[in-house]
């Protein structure tokens, strides 16, 4: 039915898109008049509209969601927006796709279309004939007359034939015109690729950006903490040093002083190493560094696992494995700083290209990827290896954040080969 | 004396107002931020300005910009600067004033204790104080010109860099000060150096050639 319903609205309004093409051509001759821009924008946006309903209707019946082929508009002002719109390959798509859907669309969608209403008028056509008058409904096909209702439904056997082909080869020719649409309204394989081309670039330059935010951050924290710590050391050391003799006591207090130092110090040490790739992530790979960021996180937190092996060993590449460790970090860390949470449980599965890991927690909610820029320095960190980062957090939570890193385990050899002492 | 000290990291700010106490050079006020150190630098009542280069809001090199610029309105203004690196270009903008009075030393120096209170007080006193690293660097540098002197020269050259006195000179090479003056003769002489008896303006002059 859905097939004959889409049918029936692409025969009544496969006109109107022949009509926009036509108006939006047309107003590329008056863009030199003042109205010629606005015409000419409003009537490919209305196209694109029209096109994007026919998106949902072929997506419909080919059971899949169809990828609108538009580039994304950047900034600008009137003539950057014209620009754009001339400029996209699929403006002139969506407008040749309105020809050609305004004269195959219709002869495919008509025939879909007659079968049905056939098929209909010859089942009810002994009615027809019992409430209309003598000489309206009583020689169909011009060759014989019927003179009583009870002879209509000799037609039958034709709305049956009708039926049974509209029933049999509908949703078939409906498929071929969703087919034929779907070529024209998806992004070509070139476009395709040219939006790969962007994403990846864009991703690279986030790449390049967050890890030089890393070593600037590394820097200040080896600046502020362990440098300043040990120079503060030396202080103390340089000064008990002149008042051993003078003042005994005073050096003694300058000793313990410096000893408390040098421990703040190493801890300081510690957890820059451990932030950089903390040690159990490189033994024992990221199930068993999670379970020792949940252990060491100050609320409860599950952990939960599947697909990682026997024992949980099973190891990932070392880049991935540090994102998402650093993924998981971060999330707990943020739990501890914004939700007021009483637990957390951390979801990872491994399937054979991808790892899925959820964090979620039972705090107040209210988290905004676009807000903070921690989650969307989580999802920078994530494109490099075309992973992604969503997250739901309605307010008064729970808050889930879910992520999709690809990749393939590693195999007992290149462990091997890539394992470290 | 009395001192300003600029040091954003408590730690230290509190341990070098203890150390400089502790030889009776009183801090008068302490700040940890480049607006109160550019507010501060303008109080008439400081001998001398001990300022960290890295300071907030930005943590770059505000400590030495603001000291610089503190040095462009009021020249001569004494000011020594402490890093945790040194860099030869931070040198450079120090010394172009060529006005005496100005200091830069590693942060660690203060582990001398004795050492880093006399680079104080020189500062103060109007001269000038480079950290041996800066200098060892310069005389790398200088590779040709110095090949004429001698080892001893050469010594001697890398410790009147650095702003000590003959006399300091003198006691740290176990020589008499007559035969630093000697030395000094000779080094100028090779240099091409116009001699001077200021010490202070010897520094500058020997800074300003390396430099050159």
């Amino acid at each position: 039915m859905t097939a004959t319903a889409t049918a029936f609205v692409v025969l009544l309004v496969a006109w109107a898109g022949v009509v926009l093409a036509a108006l939006s051509t047309a107003a590329l001759t008056t863009v030199v008049l003042w109205f010629g821009i606005p015409w000419f924008v409003a009537m490919t946006v209305a196209l694109r509209w029209y096109a994007d309903q026919h998106r949902q209707a072929t997506g419909r019946l080919l059971g899949r969601e169809l990828v609108r082929p538009y580039r994304a508009f950047g900034s600008g002002g009137r003539f950057a927006r014209i620009r754009w719109l001339l400029t996209d390959p699929a403006t002139w798509r969506d407008m040749l796709w309105a020809l050609v859907n305004c004269v195959a669309g219709t002869a495919i969608a008509g025939l879909v279309a007659s079968l049905f209403a056939g098929t209909v008028y010859y089942a009810v056509y002994p009615l027809l004939l019992a409430v209309t008058p003598p000489g309206v409904f009583d020689r169909p096909f011009a060759l014989v007359t019927l003179h009583h209702p009870a002879q209509g439904a000799l037609l039958w056997p034709v709305a049956g034939l009708l039926g049974w082909l509209w029933w049999r080869y509908a949703p078939e020719l409906m498929r071929i015109w969703a087919i034929m649409s779907a070529a024209f309204l998806e992004p070509t394989s070139a476009a395709v690729l040219q939006g790969r081309v962007a994403a990846l670039a864009a991703s690279r330059a986030d790449t390049v950006d967050s890890a030089a935010a890393e070593i600037r951050r590394i820097e200040r924290d080896l600046h502020d903490g362990a440098q300043a710590r040990l120079v503060a050391l030396s202080m103390n050391l340089g000064l008990a040093d002149e008042m051993v003799e003078r003042n005994p006591a005073k050096a003694r207090e300058l000793l313990a002083e410096a000893r408390a130092t040098t421990s703040t110090a190493l801890t300081e040490l510690r957890d820059l190493v451990r932030g950089i790739h903390p040690p159990v992530l490189a033994d024992r790979g990221l199930v068993h560094a999670v379970r020792a960021l949940a252990v060491d996180a100050p609320l409860p937190v599950g952990v939960h696992t599947s697909g990682f092996g026997e024992h949980e060993l099973t190891r990932l590449p070392e880049p991935v494995e540090a994102c998402a460790y650093f993924v998981v970090s971060e999330a707990l860390a943020n739990v501890g700083k914004h939700a007021r949470a009483n637990r957390v449980e951390i979801r990872m599965v491994l399937e054979p290209t991808r790892l899925l890991a959820s964090i979620g927690d039972d705090g107040r909610g209210g988290a905004d990827a676009g807000a903070g820029t921690g989650l969307r320095g989580l999802q920078r960190r994530l494109a490099a290896f075309d992973g992604t980062l969503s997250v739901t957090s309605p307010a008064g939570g729970p808050t889930i954040l879910t992520m999709e890193l690809p990749c393939a385990p590693l195999s007992p050899k290149t462990m091997r080969s890539s394992a470290r002492d | 004396m009395r001192a300003l000290i600029a040091e954003d990291h408590a730690l230290l700010r509190e341990g070098l107002i203890r150390l400089l106490d502790s030889y009776d050079i009183e801090v008068v006020e302490a700040v940890a931020d480049e607006p109160s150190l550019v507010r501060a630098l303008r109080r008439e009542d400081i001998d001398v300005a001990i300022v960290d280069v890295r300071l907030p809001p930005t943590g770059t090199d505000e400590g030495l910009r603001a000291a610089v610029q503190a040095r462009q309105q009021r020249p001569g203004l004494p000011v020594l600067v402490l890093s945790q690196y040194v860099e030869q270009l931070y040198a450079r903008e120090l010394l172009a004033s060529e006005q005496g009075g100005v200091g830069y030393l590693l942060k660690d120096r203060v582990s001398n204790v004795k050492q880093f209170v006399d680079a104080v007080q020189q500062v103060a006193e109007g001269g000038t104080v480079m950290d041996p690293e800066v200098v060892a660097h310069l005389l790398r540098r200088h590779d040709g010109p110095l090949a004429g002197l001698t080892p001893r020269e050469r010594e001697v050259l890398e410790h009147m860099a650095t702003g000590r006195s003959n006399a300091a000179i003198a006691a740290s090479m176990f020589v008499t000060e007559k035969a630093v003056g000697k030395h000094i003769a000779n080094i100028f002489a090779k240099l091409g150096l116009a001699q001077s008896d200021d010490d202070n303006r010897r520094v500058l002059a020997v800074l300003a050639y390396l430099q050159g």
